[in-house]
């Protein structure tokens, strides 16, 4: 639990060094209406209706194969909707994290993330900073193809604190993070939130969130 | 500008890491070079003769063999899909692969072009032809190679299907590049590999990242 204080307290320093990053509140509002998705021959949802605004976090519930997944990609903007329209969810706005990272095994810790700033813009944390922060700070030169599963979903996280932006789309986020990986979750998206940010997480678990107000919860797939 | 050069980058580097790979292309192209004398006999007018054909063929093999890595590693470890958000557009972030493959998979075999000359018994003149014929007309089948395998990304066996796709699309190159190489064709040839590869670099990036596109869903 120390250990865990400790990455926080880096975390809040590294927003204190960048005041623009800080007093730059994000103004996201991601609109959804009417959203329906086949897949195949299969509809998996119809007529999906939700409005988010800054600090919101919407959890999407449901069984497996119910769609999720999908939702998180159509809000993507990689898969397209058969109807209904989504508003507010530029392609340079938002981060998407799942259960493949786009992480190269052949890259240094370091370079991968290094990589994806330069893609993503470097509007946010430093890379050594964001390291620290999601608590593998000590690794940085080492070959990600030595990192546990844990660990590299925390190099996953860490790709989206070296490019701040609105909108966090995370499936299954906490897959392969332990206890203290599940607090620490909690705890970016519960800062993500306090900036403005707004997070559509689809998960099985309940997320370690300090502030439960603003917090909504889709449930796909009828009785989940 | 920066997020390009970042992505030409570390292709480069995954390629250089990755070790042997860019190296196996080099080898097979030499390889073929190699064979060859021996498949048609010894005859050294006959060899000079044939050497520009032979080199255009190994290089062209050689590509369609890396071919498949332009984008499959990448589709697979997710990358793809987290390069459509990122600073670029998606036609940008191909253009970037497909230069960065040019430097991994054309530029070595530009390089071991020499050797072939020597096995091939090809003069010196003929050889810089060669080179600069190569350097003309490799980055149309680079382009090409990218439409393939941009299209064939989601298919799990895509690897044999994009060298049918492009090879029809690949033969004016083949033409055009052989036949700079002919004495008396005059500079037509010349200036028409220039226009096609150049056409075909431009527009092949729009074309993949739209395969690319419909290949996510």
């Amino acid at each position: 639990m120390t250990l865990a204080s400790g990455h926080l307290g880096s975390l809040g320093m590294a927003a204190m060094n960048q005041p623009t990053l800080a007093s730059e509140a994000f103004q996201p509002q991601l609109s959804v209406s009417g959203l329906t998705v086949r897949r195949g021959e299969r509809l998996l949802f119809a007529d999906l209706l939700f409005e988010l605004k800054p600090g919101n976090v919407l959890l999407l519930r449901g069984p497996n194969g119910v769609g999720k997944s999908t939702l998180l990609l159509a809000l993507a903007g990689i898969v397209r909707p058969d109807a209904g329209t989504i508003a507010g969810a530029e392609r340079t706005d938002l981060h998407l994290l799942n259960y493949q990272s786009g992480l190269k095994a052949r890259l240094t810790v370091s370079e991968n993330l290094t990589f994806w700033q330069a893609m993503n813009g470097a509007s946010g944390l430093t890379v050594d900073v964001a390291l620290d922060a999601v608590g593998i700070g000590g690794l940085g030169v080492l070959e990600a193809g030595y990192l546990s599963s844990g660990q590299l979903r925390r190099l996953a996280l860490a790709r989206l604190l070296v490019s701040a932006r609105p909108i966090w789309l995370l499936d299954e986020p906490s897959a392969a993070l332990d206890a203290e990986g599940e607090a620490l979750l909690g705890r970016l998206i519960d800062a993500h939130r306090q900036r403005g940010g707004i997070a559509v997480v689809a998960t099985h678990h309940d997320l370690p969130l300090v502030d439960q107000a603003g917090v909504e919860t889709l449930i796909l797939g009828g009785a989940a | 500008m920066s997020a390009f050069r970042a992505l030409i980058g570390r292709d480069l580097k995954l390629a250089f890491r990755a070790g042997g790979e860019a190296l196996t292309l080099v080898l097979f192209f030499v390889m073929v070079a190699v064979i060859v004398p021996f498949a048609i006999g010894p005859d050294r007018p006959q060899l000079t003769r044939l050497a520009p054909g032979i080199v255009w063929i190994a290089a062209f093999l050689s590509m369609l063999l890396g071919l498949d890595r332009l984008f499959r590693n990448d589709d697979e470890d997710g990358s793809l899909t987290l390069l459509r958000h990122a600073g670029l557009p998606l036609e940008a972030v191909v253009a970037a692969k497909v230069i960065a493959h040019w430097l991994v998979t054309a530029l070595p075999l530009l390089l071991a072009t020499p050797v072939l000359a020597l096995l091939l018994s090809m003069s010196w003149a003929q050889w810089g032809q060669t080179v600069l014929a190569l350097l003309i007309g490799t980055p149309a089948l680079v382009s090409f190679g990218a439409l393939g395998a941009a299209v064939t990304v989601g298919l799990r066996r895509g690897g044999l299907i994009a060298p049918v796709l492009i090879l029809p699309l690949s033969i004016p190159v083949m033409i055009f590049g052989v036949g700079m190489l002919d004495p008396l064709a005059g500079s037509g040839a010349t200036l028409f590999l220039i226009a096609l590869s150049l056409v075909v670099t431009a527009f092949s990036p729009f074309a993949a990242a739209l395969a690319l596109r419909v290949a996510g869903e």
